[in-house]
């Protein structure tokens, strides 16, 4: 038979595995992204720190996820274990992207703000923690939404370092008994299972905040 | 007459702030005493604004020196010479100036009460119960008390400028800076805005420096006017004298524009 359906049963709990490790990859590298984003783009307004982090993060922007993750893992210490390594990889090169998108918010913050803040002498930590920031974010949100999908999308590459997510279980259960079609339909319905309520929630989210 | 530099609350030296090639003020001298206030009238681009927003460090000075209460302000003395005014020097004598912009600059996230509540609290170090209580009577004073827990984007333009005053007085500021605080408003809205200055002008002693083009109410409040051209004060004077005989030509010219323009 082409399809096995009894088979595809049977992997299903291996590739449930793999979807784990595929989600706790992204949630965690995404966490990693909006949190280390933030800070860049806070410390690019530094004068010289600024510029010298923006040509690092050119730099991480313009090569590839894939050469990134192979080379760190290289150089990694062998007690780092592979999805430490891959998660560290995935939130610093998604953080090149974030930072793009809070600056963007960050600058659309009228100037006059900044002005009223500093008119009533509130210190730093407050014209960034409540006047530019609640501004900026709320604009951003939808952008920042669409970089946890790409990044969920990207978590493949990280069986180049041997994390076995998703796609390499499949991979794994699939060339031991020759059924690769099963097994790649199945990871492709996972994606999808995943990431169509995603986009569901992030289109919810960009209604609601691109209004304001 | 300008007072002697001792009894000055602010005093300009010789201020000059260039943009560039431009020259917005050029060597300034001036002095406003504790409680006046000065009308700042002109032709737009003659340094009016320029004024204030030094004053409240939004801008630095190119050349000369700004004293607030016989101390340095722009500058501070380090190792015997004057060098720019750092934000630690800056911190606690800027506490003591307030403005109101044109646009008012409300922070859209906040209520109406966090508006007037946040600078209080985290500046001031005012209890929240204590800085409520301010913001309710400045509200009160302003007639927005039923606004308390509006978002600025709710209310009309005359609305948020009266919060805009409200949120500036709740640092109880000695100097009051009012920066075209009517330019933006619809016809309609401004007589509100202006009852609310006149209010504050005959209730406190703040010192009020007033960029304006609304000549009635310029001439009810302040003590003085000075009229800008060109980054100098082209002429000084009571209302009395700059209203009704004014000596230079600029300001006749200036001041037949603005009749003309329906102001």
């Amino acid at each position: 038979m082409f399809w096995d359906f009894e088979w595809t049963f049977q992997i299903l709990p291996d590739l449930m595995r793999g979807l784990a490790v595929t989600v706790q990859a992204t949630l965690l590298g995404y966490l990693i992204a909006l949190v280390l984003g933030l800070a860049i783009a806070m410390v690019r307004r530094v004068p010289v720190v600024g510029t010298a982090v923006h040509a690092v993060m050119e730099f991480v922007r313009t090569t590839p996820l894939l050469v990134q993750l192979v080379f760190v893992f290289a150089l990694a210490p062998s007690t780092v274990s592979a999805l430490t390594v891959g998660i560290a990889v995935l939130g610093v090169h998604y953080s090149a992207y974030t930072a793009e998108v809070y600056r963007s918010g960050i600058e659309g913050v009228a100037r006059g703000q900044w002005e009223a803040a500093r008119a009533l002498s509130l210190p730093a930590s407050r014209t960034w923690g409540a006047v530019v920031l609640p501004q900026a974010i709320r604009k951003v949100i939808p952008a920042l939404g669409n970089y946890l999908i790409a990044m969920f999308k990207d978590t493949p590459l990280l069986l180049a370092i041997t994390v076995v997510e998703l796609l390499a279980m499949a991979r794994q259960v699939g060339s031991a008994d020759f059924r690769v079609v099963e097994a790649f339909t199945v990871v492709g319905f996972l994606f999808l299972l995943v990431s169509i309520p995603s986009a569901i929630i992030i289109r919810r989210l960009e209604r609601r905040y691109a209004a304001v | 007459m300008p007072p002697s530099d001792a009894s000055a609350l602010i005093n300009f030296d010789q201020v000059v702030k260039r943009f560039g090639d431009l020259t917005v003020l050029d060597h300034l001298d001036f002095s406003v005493a504790p409680g006046e206030r000065v009308t700042l009238i002109g032709p737009s681009g003659s340094g009016k604004t320029t004024i204030l927003r030094l004053l409240m460090t939004l801008e630095k000075v190119t050349e000369g020196l700004i004293e607030v209460d016989g101390e340095p302000f722009s500058h501070m003395p380090r190792g015997g010479r004057m060098v720019p005014a750092n934000e630690a020097y800056l911190r606690p004598r800027r506490k003591r100036i307030g403005m109101v912009f044109q646009q008012f600059n409300l922070f859209p996230n906040m209520t109406v009460r966090k508006n007037l509540t946040e600078a209080p609290v985290h500046v001031l170090g005012l209890s929240r119960g204590e800085a409520n209580a301010r913001a309710e009577e400045l509200l009160d004073l302003v007639g927005l008390s039923d606004k308390v827990d509006a978002h600025p984007t709710q209310l009309s333009g005359g609305q948020q400028q009266r919060v805009a005053i409200a949120r500036a007085l709740a640092m109880r500021p000695e100097i009051l800076l009012l920066d075209e605080v009517t330019s933006a408003l619809d016809p309609e809205l401004v007589a509100g805005v202006l009852d609310v200055l006149r209010t504050v002008a005959e209730t406190t002693d703040i010192t009020m420096l007033c960029v304006t083009h609304e000549m009635g109410f310029a001439r009810d409040v302040s003590h003085r006017v000075l009229m800008f051209d060109k980054g100098r004060i082209a002429e000084e004077g009571t209302p009395d004298e700059i209203f009704g005989d004014p000596r230079e030509d600029r300001t006749k010219e200036f001041l037949r524009s603005v009749l003309d323009n329906g102001h």
